[in-house]
């Protein structure tokens, strides 16, 4: 090639074609989101967090956190299970409907499971299976409801109920995704660890409330001072090698608060139409008490 | 094939890069051992930097006070000072006189040119203080806040300007690979530094679109704009300091478009919580810029066929070689970890950091290191201080890589394997990792020798001819006043 122009104008489409696709091209399709609302609960979703929890994401991004914990939890694919409610009159029909669903089942083992409804009848099936088989048991005169459960490694370790939605980060400044899981994803952590006294003993000395972990502490955020008179309400209860001397109490600047008022409220719980679940699905025997489709809700934070 | 002079050359032991002609080195010189230097010392601060984190996994309360020592501040600031304290520095400095050299023209504003060299190293400085006071950003491989940003890019438009302008004004006609590929490098960093600055910082877009951005200008950084800067210089540099024609241009050619035009759709992991098409498309655009490294082995080895042992016999050409084959594995881990995205999730695990590892300092730094060990001799006159030192160098470079590299891979994959299993808890799947990461400590404690013995190396050199040249002076302003002695 004798010609820079050449050159160079090939570098610029190219990279005019990359940027095309991962900066515009994402700009115009999630920069422009808007809120959305949970399914079938209808609240609207995400809600801005509370300012103490703004501020610390500010906390979260000047001490690096990214660099150890994600947020993105990951969702292998979507099962569905198949929860008989109510047995309906025609037992000899819902026991055959049953009988033809499970193929398995005697005779005795279908009377039995009629007893004390609602039960899953199936678990882990494709949507195709789930709703012939809700089919055939509506048609015999019982009454069967799909539920939809998210599934995959990160779900199963309880890091979350369905994947992460670019609508969990819509109001978040600045989103860090994180790339390494030195430690576990954050993206749940709130429903997993909604204590807020628990995230500020584990922020001062991770070991006092994980046996074993491997985060530093962060005693920088904290204050250990004389106690004067009864004590400060914020003091940290510790106990053992991690507790001050005695007469000493450790306190929370206001930095630790607003970390710890970010973490509980980070929560992957609300069933979306983009990422959906049913709401106590995974939970099996917490069933709902009544044989009206399961409801979503308690999602937003 | 091969020419005859090129055999007298190889015959007659380690050749040398020729000097070219006075003007061009004197244009060259001060600009680029300012570059050089400065990203030197910035290399020694980072790789300190690194160890201190890495030796938190011996101990998670070592030095956990003060804050501006804590992991996330630490790790981050030393990522930033291994590719913008030095990889950008160096490979601009290396660019500029690949323009200079293959055009056989003196730079364009050498002034210039050493001025953009100290507002990138001041931004260097300016982003190391922010980031370990808190002011971070956050985002992977765009650590520094706005304003250092705004002094690396100023820096940078300089150094660029210069080596385009060069570039413009060169009297051999015909452009060589090296040409094509720094061309599109300054072009490349430019565009995407300055896009994911505005876009992130100074006028941040919302939401996940955010993630975007970033995932986008850090593969386009490690993947393209590395792969430019440091193919190259090894196209430029191999063939002569072996004494060997050059590879195919063709193949260079393949290597140059599969870098463009694939090479910059990859970075996005398959778990990234964002519409399903991007990270698809960057698995797609992954694959496919793996067939780029497929280019650059045939290259090498047309290049070298036969005489593989004279990279053996020479020390700049064990950085360029262990650089390339670094490249090569380095490649390779890529396309394993975009497969595995969606079963393996090997992009959260060590697994990527022993990638990164390879890209950056195994492929670039090693690179530069051998291209500055070349280039330096004749720019300053004068042979290396020492070249015991030189020769360690490579020994701790390679070892260090090998046990940085080799135990994060490897505590990815059992990573990996242990994420998977969801009934093993998250404190031993941690804890797993953590042998494998306290032998990678060694390797950064020998990587941080080398860098020392790099910095001290070139700073002695440059202290001996800044002797020599106070020297000279004062010799001649003694002649001077003698001389007005005698004639008074």
């Amino acid at each position: 090639m004798r010609h820079g122009a050449l050159v160079y104008l090939g570098a610029f489409f190219a990279l005019a074609l990359s940027w095309t696709g991962f900066v515009l091209t994402p700009q115009m399709q999630v920069g422009q989101m808007v809120a959305t609302n949970t399914v079938p609960a209808g609240a609207r979703y995400p809600v801005a967090r509370p300012g103490l929890a703004q501020q610390g994401l500010q906390v979260y991004r000047a001490n690096g956190c990214a660099y150890c914990h994600s947020q993105q939890v990951w969702q292998q694919g979507t099962v569905f299970d198949v929860m008989l409610t109510d047995g309906g009159t025609n037992q000899p029909g819902v026991v055959a409907a049953l009988q033809a669903v499970m193929p398995r089942l005697s005779r005795p083992e279908a009377l039995q499971l009629l007893e004390g409804l609602p039960k899953p009848v199936l678990r882990g099936v494709s949507r195709e299976e789930a709703e012939s088989a809700v089919k055939k048991l509506t048609t015999s005169g019982a009454k069967a409801t799909l539920w939809i459960e998210a599934v995959g490694p990160d779900l199963a370790r309880g890091w979350g109920k369905r994947r992460s939605v670019p609508e969990d980060f819509l109001y978040d400044y600045p989103v860090l995704l994180g790339a390494q899981r030195v430690g576990p994803d954050l993206a749940d952590v709130g429903v997993r660890q909604p204590d807020v006294g628990w995230h500020l003993r584990h922020l001062y000395a991770p070991a006092s409330v994980v046996t074993g972990s491997v985060m530093p502490g962060y005693p920088y955020l904290f204050e250990k001072r004389r106690v004067v008179g009864a004590g400060s309400a914020d003091a940290l209860a510790l106990s053992g090698d991690h507790a001050p001397e005695v007469g000493y109490e450790v306190v929370p600047k206001p930095e630790a608060k607003a970390l710890a008022a970010y973490l509980v409220s980070l929560r992957a719980d609300a069933p979306l139409f983009t990422a959906p679940f049913s709401v106590g699905a995974s939970g099996g025997p917490a069933a709902p008490a009544t044989n009206a489709a399961p409801t979503a809700g308690g999602g937003v934070p | 094939m091969v020419s005859p002079e090129a055999k007298a050359k190889a015959a007659a032991g380690a050749p040398a890069i020729d000097a070219g002609s006075a003007e061009e080195t004197v244009s060259c010189r001060w600009p680029l051992l300012v570059l050089f230097l400065g990203a030197a010392g910035w290399l020694v601060a980072g790789s300190l930097l690194g160890l201190l984190a890495s030796i938190k996994f011996h101990s998670p309360m070592f030095l956990a006070e003060p804050a501006w020592l804590t992991y996330g501040r630490v790790k981050a600031a030393s990522a930033a000072l291994l590719v913008y304290g030095f990889c950008v520095p160096t490979a601009l400095g290396v660019g500029l006189w690949l323009m200079s050299r293959l055009g056989r023209v003196a730079l364009a504003g050498p002034v210039v040119a050493g001025f953009g060299g100290g507002l990138l190293h001041a931004g260097v400085a300016v982003g190391l203080v922010g980031v370990l006071r808190g002011d971070g950003t956050g985002f992977l491989h765009l650590e520094f806040p706005a304003g250092a940003a705004g002094l690396v890019f100023l820096g940078y438009l300089l150094l660029g300007t210069v080596g385009v302008l060069t570039l413009y004004r060169r009297r051999e006609a015909r452009m060589e690979a090296a040409q094509w590929f720094v061309l599109a490098g300054l072009f490349w960093f430019g565009w995407i530094y300055s896009t994911a600055n505005l876009c992130l910082l100074v006028f941040p877009v919302r939401g996940v679109a955010q993630a975007a951005i970033n995932y986008w200008h850090t593969g386009n950084l490690l993947g393209v704009w590395m792969g430019l800067m440091g193919l190259g210089t090894v196209f430029a540099l191999l063939p002569r300091l072996a004494g060997r024609e050059p590879g195919r241009e063709y193949v260079a050619m393949f290597v140059f478009w599969v870098l463009l035009l694939f090479g910059s759709w990859t970075g996005i992991p398959a778990t990234a919580p964002l519409p399903a098409w991007m990270p698809a498309l960057s698995t797609v655009g992954t694959v496919l810029s793996g067939l780029g490294v497929l280019g650059v082995a045939v290259i090498v080895h047309q290049t070298l066929a036969g005489r593989y042992g004279s990279v053996w016999r020479d020390e700049r050409l064990r950085f360029l070689g262990l650089g390339v084959a670094a490249y090569v594995v380095g490649g390779v881990m890529q396309v394993v970890e975009a497969l595995s995205g969606r079963s393996w999730m090997l992009h959260f695990t060590w697994f990527t950091a022993a990638r990164e590892w390879m890209q950056v300092y195994g492929y670039l730094a090693l690179v530069m290191f051998g291209t500055v060990y070349a280039i330096v001799p004749a720019l300053v006159g004068v042979d290396w201080w020492s070249r015991r030192f030189l020769r360690l160098h490579f020994w701790l470079a390679g070892a260090g890589l090998l046990f940085v590299a080799a135990p994060l891979a490897a505590g990815g994959v059992v990573e990996a394997a242990r994420l998977l299993n969801p009934a093993l808890g998250f404190v031993e799947v941690s804890r797993g990792t953590l042998m494998f990461l306290r032998l990678s400590t060694i390797g950064e404690l020998l990587i941080l020798a080398g860098n020392g013995l790099f910095f001290v190396n070139l700073a002695g050199t440059v202290a001996g001819i800044c002797r020599r040249a106070l020297a000279d002076a004062l010799r001649r302003w003694g002649a001077e006043t003698t001389g007005e002695g005698a004639a008074a």
